[in-house]
């Protein structure tokens, strides 16, 4: 018998001994879907929902019963939002709004606003708080977007930063040039959105202050590059070239073209990129690697993010990450997200990039950028990466190679 | 005489409880208006209206949070609508309206568990929705399917990339879903990963799944009866086949290239599909293998979905020139030049075309001889790239930010 159906005759028995209305009791405690177990259940089972339909019959009947009950289960859904997985999330997600939508009158801001303010829970769930607590509170913004500029949550920081933006561009069109120069550096301290970060760094160079996009976001510019490898008919995306057993730098190897070893190349590009054409050689149905040494200074999880046309496949540290053999849908920043561990010291991060023999125009592309950031967005740099501007940090880069 | 008039008093007081005569209306549930073709039934919308907001034939307009390629659907008094919202385009939105004053009725909002890359011009949501008259299913690019019942109900959700992580296109996926008897298929082909699958309607669980070819394709499935019988096309680069939609099996196939964009359309007869510019199908394949008709390279359309009216074939070739063929032999007929480009698929409702480009110019276009004539042009003043829907002589637009419905005024009770 379930727990919760125990515990209901229990409460029947109890009542009906004590002489108080036992049917009252009964009634309260089978339709009572806010009771705590019922609700617990009914997480638990959208929970489990899992791949290709698993669970989902189980898991309807659970948001039905659970969007029936009241308020009160809203912060035992909240915190089941933290490890939910995606599917379970927009179950658990989707009966959080219709509850809250059911109950507006009933919505008390102390649950959304104590959730929100524990920066452990899950990112998108402090948001879903953050948007009702909004609904109920239009001061909540002015409140609290200020504290939030280092904020986990990425869509929170976002409008953190755009407040802050707003305030320098008013002390801009001002002519308060100090002051909009101070308010754009706080902005561009949160900043991780390729659009924010790009408009302040436009500002700030008005201003006089570049910025150092590729430091900003971890764009690797230090590579070895080797190449290129046959890839004719596709053959070079399976092939296990030499680079992929062993990082050897001072190694020859038989290329498709004819002897091929490591060269040192720096990208001068504002976002890291490296065009391989230019790189290496201007000739399709070719695989080339690139690998890049890192300095971590502790060990640490990582997120590594490139975005290419080409096919690819990545290892940190000899292990394989992700391999996508997809060649030429769109060009992103951020396009592919794999995540890793760093060792504390050095650590070889290696990406292999296939150019196919397509002759559309639009196809002509053989390059990748690549860097190293946290779950955010945030940059991760290598510990031993010059300080300096980006124009200058290029010549130090180059030095340093030479 | 007296049993007369009893009975008679009994039959009008049996009319007066039934209230007036109840005219059947076709909901449009799907891409195209799912088995109506893109031709609608019932009244003609007005072929003229204001540009603006509001004005002369403008019921309501109401703005929708996100960005939306999606096209509307209709379901009883409801208009369903899509959009997806956010700087990474992973906020995903089921909304519908009242289809009487446009209010919000109800809205639903999810995590994408996919990829959420695309074309600027397009969106996360791109696939139109689909209903079978009892349940919303909204496929998005992220290749989530969410099954939700018509008062909001969420009823189950598949994450088709959490399933299959490789499935996905970073230009962005558009094809939109067809029900056939508790039966809801999807078509899913990237360069990665590719399938079709026949998922159940009530449950969510997957009933059939193949593998399709490994190439980029938006085309939809389009449903189609042959023999008694619903059949589902399934149209990709390599050709287009046939497959009973309870299992998967395939039935019979068109091996020749077949364009990837605008999507197979069906007559009693015949099956027209972009190959060779257009190819005119056999509607009965005798064997496996489908018999060709005809084939007309005037006839290839742009990325709009051909339309097929009485005895024509309208097709909006790429330059936003309208071709008119003639449906028996392919022949074209005539040409009339548009403003494009186009990306929705244009809809018929008495002899009217109503064609929207990308820029939100309206343009209707008679069709009631073989001389086609604009009769309206109206600028929307905002971007429409999703194919309309037309129910009862209403016509409801979607543009990238909102939803507009178009229809006479009604006339007041004297």
């Amino acid at each position: 018998m379930p727990k919760s159906h125990s515990r209901h005759l229990a409460m029947l028995w109890a009542t009906a001994a004590a002489g108080l209305g036992a049917v009252i009791f009964v009634r309260v405690g089978l339709a009572d879907a806010d009771e705590p177990d019922d609700t617990a259940a009914a997480i638990q089972q959208i929970r489990s929902v899992g791949t290709e339909g698993a669970g989902s019959e189980a898991a309807t009947d659970a948001w039905r019963q659970l969007t029936r009950g009241g308020v009160d289960q809203l912060p035992s859904l909240l915190v089941a939002l933290d490890d939910a997985n995606p599917l379970a999330a927009n179950y658990l997600r989707s009966a959080i709004d219709a509850i809250a939508a059911q109950h507006g009158d009933a919505l008390s801001t102390d649950v959304f606003a104590d959730f929100l303010a524990e920066r452990t829970h899950a990112p998108r769930a402090r948001r879903l708080a953050y948007e009702w607590l909004v609904r109920l509170d239009p001061t909540t913004p002015d409140r609290l977007l200020p504290t939030m500029l280092d904020d986990p949550s990425v869509e929170l920081r976002r409008d953190a930063v755009a407040r802050v933006m707003e305030r320098a561009a008013g002390h801009e069109d001002a002519g308060e040039s100090a002051e909009a120069k101070q308010a754009y550096r706080v902005a561009l301290s949160g900043a991780i959105d390729r659009d924010q970060v790009d408009a302040i760094a436009a500002a700030l160079d008005k201003l006089g202050t570049p910025v150092d996009l590729a430091r900003h976001f971890g764009f690797i510019q230090r590579w070895k590059l080797i190449g290129p490898f046959d890839n004719v008919g596709g053959v070079g995306f399976a092939a296990e070239y030499p680079p992929e057993k062993q990082i050897d730098f001072a190694a020859r190897y038989d290329g498709k073209d004819g002897e091929v070893g490591w060269i040192d190349h720096v990208s001068e590009e504002t976002y890291g990129n490296i065009d391989l054409y230019q790189a290496i050689k201007r000739e399709n149905g070719t695989v080339a690697y690139a690998a890049t040494q890192f300095l971590a200074a502790e060990p640490r999880d990582v997120e590594i993010r490139y975005g290419t046309v080409n096919a690819t496949k990545i290892w940190l540290n000899g292990e394989l990450l992700d391999s996508n053999e997809v060649y030429h849908a769109n060009d992103e920043m951020d396009q592919y997200i794999v995540r890793g561990h760093m060792k504390q010291g050095e650590n070889t991060i290696v990406l292999k990039v296939c150019q196919n023999e397509q002759e559309e125009s639009w196809a002509q592309v053989w390059k990748f950028q690549l860097r190293v950031c946290d779950e955010t967005g945030t940059a991760v740099l290598s510990a031993d990466r010059p300080d300096t501007g980006s124009v200058a940090q290029n010549s130090a880069l180059r030095g340093r190679l030479n | 005489m007296r049993v007369l008039r009893v009975v008679i008093r009994c039959v009008l007081l049996a009319m007066a409880l039934a209230g007036p005569t109840v005219v059947a209306r076709a909901d449009w549930r799907g891409f195209r208006g799912g088995e109506l073709g893109s031709v609608a039934q019932g009244p003609v919308p007005p072929t003229s209206w204001a540009a603006g907001d509001e004005g002369e034939n403008i019921a309501w307009k109401t703005p929708i949070e996100g960005r939306s390629v999606s096209g509307p659907i209709v379901v009883g008094d409801t208009a369903y609508v899509t959009s997806s919202s956010g700087y990474r385009r992973d906020r995903l939105h089921i909304v519908a309206l009242d289809a009487e004053t446009g209010d919000v009725r109800w809205q639903r909002e999810f995590w994408a568990t996919g990829r959420t890359f695309c074309h600027p011009t397009s969106a996360v949501a791109a696939p139109t929705p689909a209903s079978d008259g009892e349940a919303i299913f909204a496929l998005f690019s992220s290749n989530d399917l969410v099954c939700l019942e018509l008062d909001g109900t969420l009823r189950w959700y598949r994450g088709l990339a959490y399933d299959f992580p490789k499935a996905g296109n970073d230009v962005g996926m558009s094809s939109s879903p067809v029900v056939v008897d508790g039966v809801v298929i999807v078509q899913i082909e990237t360069k990665a990963k590719s399938f079709a699958a026949g998922i159940d309607t009530a449950t969510g669980q997957t009933r059939w799944q193949i593998d399709r070819p490994l190439e980029s394709n938006w085309c939809s499935p389009t449903v189609i009866e042959q023999d008694g019988r619903a059949v589902v096309l399934l149209q990709s680069a390599g050709g287009l086949a046939a497959h009973d939609p309870l299992t998967g099996e395939q039935l019979w196939s068109f091996d020749e290239p077949c364009a990837t964009i605008p999507s197979a359309v069906a007559t009693d007869k015949s099956v027209l599909v972009a190959a060779g510019g257009m190819t005119a199908l056999g509607r009965s394949a005798d064997g496996d293998k489908a018999e060709v008709l005809w084939q007309e390279q005037r006839l290839a359309p742009g990325s709009s979905s051909p339309v097929v009216f009485r005895d024509r074939i309208y097709v909006l070739a790429r330059g936003g020139v309208l071709n008119v063929g003639d449906l028996a032999s392919g022949e074209r007929l005539k040409s009339l030049r548009l403003k494009g480009p186009f990306w929705a698929t244009p809809v018929v409702a008495g002899n009217y075309l109503y064609c929207f480009n990308q820029d939100g110019v309206a343009q209707v276009v008679d069709i009631s001889t073989d001389e086609p004539e604009i009769v309206s042009e109206i600028e929307m003043g905002e971007s429409v790239l999703a194919s309309p829907a037309i129910v009862d002589g209403q016509l409801y637009i979607r543009s990238v930010d909102s939803v507009w419905k178009i229809a006479a005024p009604k006339r007041s009770a004297p």
